[in-house]
């Protein structure tokens, strides 16, 4: 079984919400942000995102965009972040990596080459934030063919027959953005979310995970009663943000990834059943 | 994004129903917009097909823009070279001056019928900014227009024009600051205002329909020309020549025409300090085939796909991409496309005005300069249309800093 489907049947029988983090790929640099990812699991992670930076991330808010540009700056590639998938998986081969990004780079390195890679080095989900179902056949396929699942979105604007066509082909989970707007924005209203989910349960088995404006632990407990799990982004990425020019500095110990790290664990903490 | 080799048999039937133009254009935009921008296409193809839209718009190209603009013989600049007859296409004399009010008129028709309230668009050099102000002050619907930082400080009276005209100009940081980071910054403000907002694109570019709408509004250029043309001189003219940034104004000039291959299509794109400096803005002749702002086309980028900036004496070709239209043409060669660096287009500027009295903007000045080159080696009997898409007021500055003159 994929690692995806197991971590989510393993939620599902623990009865326990999964926390999904997002880092920028290569933010600050490629070895912090790979001693990062390693670090993840330890704090009860459940799933890992992993952007891949983009000059032009037009559905991010100023913090990812701001990681984005931190991690171009430190020259990190499409290929550094599949090098940081490749070095994680020497000691984990359980927890699901997910890249996301934006379909630019993803077509200049090879929408076939990048499927082989991908699989290569363990990733096991990828999300193109502007590829709709409409638009995401190569990508898709060529993923599918791999044993990778594609990744879709469903926003509070998918209306019925939208929902129809982006479950026609939707594979691993579906990433359930809560609010109409960009990362990092306001949180969504807790029952105009549940009313919409209940609506996507009735059409499919697919796990679901609630993102977008989740950033406390508070948030991501009320949010989780949703959805199979939640995904939080920018509350992680502005810590890490202070992680920003200590390159080489920055060991497992330093202050600012303990910052991050114990975030991360309250933030999982959260989710823990209550006993 | 396989190039499609076998030419079609009409160039007029593109984009197909997905909005596909051979491997370019489609839908490139985040699931929350994609409700939005079906709902766009909708509501053009009814409006399209709708008699009182047209009788609408007529009116306001009539009336309100002053349509149909001119077809000038330039019988100074023709002598001067000592070729080609050319003409001028005067879409300089529209309201607001320049083609850029074509499409306005068509898209706030548009969005006022699909019951938007709010209005925001994109502006590099102000133009479109200052005609979005103009046609929501005309219809009286609240606009934000998206401008980078860089283009808000060096085009100062054109963000003062917007103001005055009661729209609300928002300064953009992010990135760059220049025009793809004020397309983003507009994408991004779309997203979070789905219900009530309309995105007043400003040329022919973004996500299907986009791209097909504004060449369709903008097509009443070259449509008045075959008129305008075959009534005072009969039959085709031979040769048209436009200047492109996202290329609206010369996807309305060559559409009508695409179909007559015995009438030659050149494109002329901003090669800034030259395509081989790599400063520049010839996503064509220096850019590769990518995915950006809704669309599949070419743009300029590096090696990984991170978008470059890109680089032109006049904001208003200053966009490191080009409509997925111009993207398709360019692979079939049915319009030949060609650069003219910053230098030339300076110098035709200044032709153009001591010549024919007329102050052409730095964009079509680009036009003039490769009008200049291939005019004198072709006969008396060739007539060659130019399209002067917008006059040079907005410009006076940045030339004046360019000759060392101070205002």
């Amino acid at each position: 079984m994929k690692r995806l489907g197991k971590v989510f049947e393993s939620l599902r029988t623990e009865n326990r919400k999964g926390l999904i983090a997002f880092i920028m790929g290569g933010d600050p640099d490629v070895e912090t942000s790979t001693a990062l990812l390693k670090a993840l699991p330890s704090r009860g992670v459940d799933v890992i995102e992993i952007g891949m930076p983009f000059s032009d991330p037009m559905a991010d808010g100023p913090v990812i965009q701001m990681a984005g540009q931190r991690a171009l700056e430190a020259g990190c590639t499409l290929r550094n972040v599949l090098d940081m998938v490749v070095s994680f998986r020497k000691d984990n081969q359980d927890t699901p990596l997910v890249l996301m990004g934006y379909a630019n780079p993803v077509y200049r390195y090879g929408v076939d080459k990048f499927a082989l890679d991908c699989a290569e080095a363990g990733v096991d989900g990828v999300i193109i934030v502007d590829l709709p179902p409409e638009e995401d056949q190569a990508v898709r396929e060529a993923l599918g063919n791999q044993f990778v699942d594609m990744i879709r979105l469903i926003t509070p604007t998918s209306d019925a027959g939208r929902l129809e066509t982006i479950l026609d082909g939707a594979t691993g989970f579906l990433y359930y953005v809560s609010i109409t707007g960009i990362t990092g924005a306001a949180k969504a209203k807790h029952d105009k979310v549940a009313a919409h989910i209940e609506k996507i349960r009735a059409k499919t088995d697919l796990p679901i995970a609630v993102g977008f404006g989740i950033k406390t632990p508070n948030d991501a407990q009320e949010m989780s009663a949703l959805g199979d799990a939640v995904v939080v982004g920018s509350s992680i990425v502005e810590k890490i943000a202070h992680l920003s020019g200590k390159s080489g500095k920055v060991d497992q110990g330093a202050p600012e990834m303990t910052a991050v790290l114990d975030h991360i664990g309250a933030l999982s903490g959260a989710l823990k059943p209550a006993a | 994004m396989q190039n499609e080799r076998k030419p079609p048999n009409s160039f007029r039937k593109a984009p197909d129903e997905r909005g596909h133009f051979g491997p370019y254009g489609g839908r490139f935009v985040a699931e929350t917009l994609m409700p939005l921008i079906l709902e766009v296409e909708k509501a053009y193809l009814e409006a399209r097909d709708d008699i009182s839209f047209w009788v609408e718009f007529d009116k306001y190209a009539k009336h309100y823009i002053g349509r149909p603009s001119p077809l000038y013989h330039a019988e100074k600049a023709s002598k001067h070279f000592g070729g080609a007859q050319i003409y001028f296409k005067r879409d300089e004399l529209n309201h607001t001056g320049a083609h850029k009010i074509n499409h306005c008129i068509g898209q706030i028709l548009l969005a006022t019928r699909m019951g938007k309230t709010r209005i925001i668009a994109e502006t590099g050099a102000g133009q479109h900014g200052v005609a979005t102000a103009t046609v929501c002050a005309l219809f009286d619907i609240p606009c934000t227009i998206f401008m980078g930082e860089t283009d808000v400080k060096r085009q100062a009276p054109n963000v003062f024009r917007m103001k005055l005209l009661g729209a609300e100009v928002r300064s953009v940081s992010s990135g760059t600051g220049t025009l793809k980071d004020a397309m983003n910054e507009a994408l991004r403000d779309w997203v979070t205002h789905v219900e009530d907002t309309y995105y007043l694109i400003g040329t022919v570019a973004g996500p299907h329909p986009f791209p097909m709408m504004v060449r369709d509004f903008q097509s009443i250029i070259g449509k008045e020309l075959r008129e305008q043309f075959q009534d005072r001189y009969g039959g085709l003219p031979d040769t048209l020549v436009a200047c492109i940034g996202g290329g609206s104004n010369a996807m309305g000039l060559f559409y009508p025409f695409l179909d007559e291959r015995e009438v030659k299509l050149i494109g002329v794109e901003a090669g800034g300090h030259g395509v081989e400096s790599g400063e520049h803005a010839a996503s064509l002749t220096g850019g590769l085939p990518g995915i950006l702002h809704g669309m599949s086309s070419y743009f300029l980028q590096d090696e990984n796909g991170q978008i470059k900036d890109a680089h032109s004496i006049s904001a208003g070709l200053d966009y490191p991409g080009i409509g997925p239209e111009h993207a398709w043409l360019f692979d079939h060669k049915r319009v030949e496309y060609v650069s003219v660096p910053d230098q030339e287009a300076l110098e035709a500027f200044q032709l153009c005005a001591k010549l024919e009295g007329i102050i052409p903007a730095l964009e079509p000045a680009h036009a003039f300069a490769h009008v200049a080159k291939i005019a004198p080696s072709l006969p008396e009997d060739h007539h060659l249309v130019m399209n002067l898409c917008g006059r040079g007021d907005k410009d006076i500055f940045t030339v004046a800093d360019m000759l060392g003159v101070k205002l």
